[in-house]
């Protein structure tokens, strides 16, 4: 197993801020917020309202397209994935299911909603971080890793 | 038409800043959620660094009536901290504990010619379905 190279926190930074940037565009062009869960929803139908379904298709549509350019030209990620399918599946339901009832992720309330403070995504985020840092202590101490 | 190249460009540039950061790498997340481990600070340097931009754009869309390309803002303005919200965050949140996976970085890394996002992309979808087919009853 190839373990995890340290990044550069300035590579990190400056990855946050193409992230903040694109949220930036995005609400003062077109009024959005730039909430993945939500457009990711919105473009396969599963959510009846919100961003107009061909804009969130498009965005959609353009983050691999991002990560491809950036990954070919700058930098060849190497990406580790240690889940097996049954623990894929499973986060992956609990992902689906959990944004839509808290209305955002990462990107709409750990971004977009605490650039603005917003009460409901300051909450959340509080919420999903510590449930993230609880469920990865506790695989650490039942695996005993 | 204008504003779907916005969303395209957008969202090109957000798959950009996700891969930079190597957000699209869960090992890297789960880093971050492990504080009893090898932490890895990597995530709160992308957090910092994306709210900058965007807390700069949502106090100059404050000022202005309309954005460029439309009419009127789309901003949440519900503030009631609900059960509901409260509830969707953690359950989100322990899946994404669990693979080290959230919706922009997995969509983003679909590219990158391993299997394991694909199979995360779609229970994903399978799990926002499930959460409509629930909420409808």
């Amino acid at each position: 197993m190839s373990t995890l190279a340290p990044l550069d926190p300035l590579t990190a930074l400056a990855g946050g801020l193409l992230i903040g940037l694109s949220a930036a565009v995005l609400l003062l062009f077109s009024g959005r917020i730039a909430g993945i869960s939500g457009m990711v929803a919105r473009a396969v139908g599963i959510a009846d309202s919100g961003t107009p379904r061909l804009q969130a298709l498009a965005f959609v549509v353009g983050l691999p397209i991002g990560a491809w350019l950036l990954s070919a030209s700058l930098r060849q990620p190497e990406v580790i994935v240690t889940s097996s399918i049954p623990i894929l599946v499973t986060a992956g339901v609990l992902v689906g299911f959990g944004t839509r009832m808290g209305n955002g992720c990462t990107s709409g309330h750990g971004v977009c909603g605490v650039s603005r403070l917003s009460p409901r995504s300051l909450a959340a985020t509080a919420t999903f971080m510590f449930a993230g840092f609880a469920i990865v202590a506790l695989a650490r101490f039942m695996v005993g890793g | 038409m204008r504003q779907t190249i916005i969303a395209l460009v957008t969202g090109t540039l957000f798959g950009a800043g996700l891969a930079l950061s190597d957000m699209i790498n869960p090992a890297r997340v789960i880093a971050f959620l492990d504080l009893f481990g090898n932490w890895d600070p990597a995530l709160a340097f992308v957090m910092g660094g994306a709210i900058i931009p965007m807390a700069v754009a949502y106090l100059i869309s404050r000022r202005l009536r309309a954005p460029i390309l439309h009419t009127q803002f789309h901003i949440p303005e519900n503030r009631i901290v609900d059960r509901q919200l409260i509830t969707g965050a953690a359950i989100f949140g322990a899946g994404w504990g669990l693979a080290g996976y959230c919706p922009g970085p997995a969509i983003a890394g679909l590219v990158f010619g391993n299997w394991q996002p694909v199979v995360f992309v779609a229970a994903m979808l399978a799990g926002m379905w499930l959460h409509r087919l629930t909420s409808d009853m």
